[in-house]
């Protein structure tokens, strides 16, 4: 037990030599039990996380969208499906409702309220990056974990899949998925963007779990004579999620991004009443060289929380990768 | 070249598979909303359709080896689609290739001035900056750009790849490089002035990831001892960044643009109908509106295809850059 617990302390010195930001316990020695140490690594990245205003700033951003998410039906002042202004819609001369009382941005291309479809617009834009991101990081860490725990012809089969679905650009393999269902709706856009993602999870799980089969503590449990089922769900795949949370919070940002490019491309939810910002900015195409407002209020939301989610996940994948870390 | 193999083979079985699963199976997909239950039928019969599977597949492996994919139904009803591939190649690799060309020069050294001066403002604007820039839709960003500089300050023109009213004489099919061939400057630049807002917009990812690359991999030399060795011998700053740095640095860079076209694929679809720009991508995306299956299948084989053959092509350009994987395959 002490020559191991020496072992550790050196490990640790020698992390901490790499940077002086690095903390070390205020005992200035590591814990015994390898599963604290797991923690210590959350907890001097999230202290890190917490003094970078990249993070900081991020976070805010996601936090409002979130917030205006919960809230937005209670503040919208019309419903959203409702042509209320229809009367002033003119097809011919490309005429759309103009801001007026109780209507602060003006009507969409059916008449539409604008400022109430912008608020609750956030809600499906959360749903479809919340459920494409879980859905592709779900798919992944099945993948993932069999082609890293079983190696040989599992890992071979699995990861010549992954890479050919990896050399089709993602967004023509998404366009393509999309295409399979005879009718669009929210739900084929968000597995189309979800499937694009299972690839891009399963490769990072994958290469990680292959590094992490290698290190020490798992060479001891093997020794131990720990099952391989143990080995792989309570030593492995729990230290090699790290990347994987980190890319999750960056495809949230993706998820959103490609649902307003499916939708420019005649792929998104055939029904728009309810709301989804990416919809919007795809269907105001047409719009565009008269009324670029329209893609402007959708467009400037969807900017604002992707760039939220990439602040946020480059920030924590700097402060989780020692290497980055700069 | 095995990888390559390999990624046909599978792909072709994908591609396949997704005929037979698109809605109303490949009959409905060759026919379009044209069939009557009569030539629907003649043609179940025709493409063998009650024949085993696999007797389908490899009847359909023989015809893509052969070029043969069958007549475009939407996007230019009639044409064989490995023709209107063809046609219309060039002008996305033109795209592209501006496009990259636009994110190199203008990434590498912003990248390397951001990691010399790290923490400076360039570097701070410039991570900020890249952040920016992946976050934008890009066919917002194109169409931006299309609004601001041609719509209102009609600086450029909004759109295709040469004016009406210049006769060009077309050699390659890269409208740039026909014009500089045939010595007509005014069709060269024409071009040049209707290919600047669709690289613009298609560079916008490739430019904010190579510069991420490249200032994280400059940042990472910078502190190897053979730098400090170097400047300790006296070497000027010059010698140091070209050979000892930058050289060293570009290792990351390198791979990072094979791997861009993808994106560059990806977002040339959308650049490319923004600008009306006659490429693959917009054939593409009409394809898929007006279902035209064959052409689809062709484009995403072509471009599966491209990416890997890039890569591959990456990976040989290693033994050019880095001397020690030339003498690593030496000795093995």
């Amino acid at each position: 037990m002490t020559s191991s617990r020496a072992t550790k302390i050196d490990r640790l010195a020698s992390v901490a030599a790499r940077g002086p930001e690095f903390e070390v316990g205020p005992d200035g020695q590591g814990s015994p039990n390898g599963h604290d140490a797991g923690v210590s690594l959350a907890v001097s990245a999230w202290r890190r996380l917490r003094r970078n205003p990249v993070f900081i700033v991020g976070a805010v951003m996601i936090g409002l969208f979130v917030l205006l998410a919960v809230l937005a039906p209670f503040i919208a002042p019309h419903d959203p499906a409702l042509r209320l202004l229809e009367d002033q819609v003119s097809r011919a001369n490309n005429e759309i409702p103009p801001p007026q009382d109780g209507y602060p941005l003006g009507g969409d291309q059916y008449g539409r309220d604008l400022f109430s479809r912008m608020l609750l617009g956030s809600q499906q834009t959360l749903l479809v990056a919340a459920l494409a991101t879980v859905i592709g990081l779900g798919g992944g860490l099945v993948l993932g974990t069999l082609a890293g725990a079983f190696g040989g012809w599992v890992d071979s089969v699995v990861m010549r899949i992954v890479d050919v679905l990896l050399s089709i650009p993602s967004l023509l393999l998404a366009v393509s998925i999309g295409a399979l269902f005879a009718e669009q709706s929210q739900f084929t856009v968000i597995l189309a963007v979800a499937i694009v993602q299972i690839p891009i999870f399963a490769r990072l799980l994958r290469g990680t779990m292959l590094s992490v089969r290698e290190s020490d503590h798992v060479l001891a449990a093997k020794a131990l004579g720990v099952k391989r089922r143990a080995i792989v769900f309570r030593h492995i795949l729990p230290n090699s999620l790290g990347p994987v949370i980190v890319q999750s919070t960056l495809v949230l940002a993706i998820a959103v991004l490609d649902a307003a490019a499916l939708s420019f491309l005649g792929l998104g939810a055939a029904d728009d009443s309810t709301p989804e910002w990416g919809q919007m900015l795809g269907n105001a195409q047409d719009f565009f060289d008269s009324q670029p407002h329209l893609a402007f209020w959708p467009a400037g939301c969807i900017i604002v929380v992707a760039l939220g989610f990439t602040l946020v996940g480059e920030s924590m994948r700097e402060a989780l990768d020692p290497r980055q870390r700069r | 070249m095995l990888q390559l193999a390999l990624v046909v083979v599978v792909l072709s079985v994908l591609i396949f598979g997704w005929l037979r699963l698109l809605p109303g199976g490949p009959v409905s997909a060759l026919l379009g909303d044209r069939g009557t239950a009569e030539s629907r039928a003649e043609l179940t019969d025709a493409l063998g359709l009650n024949d085993p599977i696999f007797v389908q597949y490899f009847a359909f492996l023989g015809r893509a080896i052969t070029g043969d994919f069958g007549t475009s139904t939407g996007v230019s009803p009639g044409k064989p689609a490995m023709e209107l591939f063809l046609e219309r190649f060039p002008a996305t690799i033109e795209l592209s290739i501006a496009a990259i060309l636009i994110a190199l020069i203008g990434a590498i050294p912003l990248g390397y001035l951001a990691a010399r001066r790290r923490g400076g403002w360039l570097d701070n604007a410039g991570v900020v900056g890249s952040m920016i820039g992946i976050s934008i839709p890009i066919f917002f960003l194109a169409f931006l750009l299309k609004y601001i500089l041609s719509i209102k300050l009609g600086w450029l023109p909004t759109g295709g790849r040469q004016s009406a009213d210049i006769e060009a004489t077309r050699v390659t099919g890269f409208f740039v490089l026909d014009g500089l061939l045939t010595r007509e400057w005014d069709a060269a630049w024409d071009a040049l002035e209707h290919l600047l807002l669709p690289a613009l917009a298609l560079a916008s990812i490739p430019f904010a990831v190579i510069f991420r690359i490249t200032r994280a991999s400059v940042l990472d030399v910078m502190d190897e001892d053979y730098v400090r060795t170097a400047r300790s011998k006296g070497l000027t700053r010059r010698i140091i960044r070209d050979r000892h740095i930058l050289r060293n640095a570009m290792l990351p860079v390198v791979t990072t643009v094979g791997l861009q076209t993808g994106a560059l694929l990806s977002g040339a679809v959308l650049t490319e109908t923004v600008f009306s720009w006659q490429g693959v991508g917009q054939a593409l995306a009409i394809g898929f509106e007006r279902k035209d299956y064959p052409v689809l299948q062709v484009v995403i084989i072509a471009a599966a295809m491209a990416y890997v053959l890039v890569n591959l092509l990456v990976d040989l350009s290693y033994a050019v850059i880095d001397p020690r994987i030339r003498t690593a395959q030496k000795v093995s």
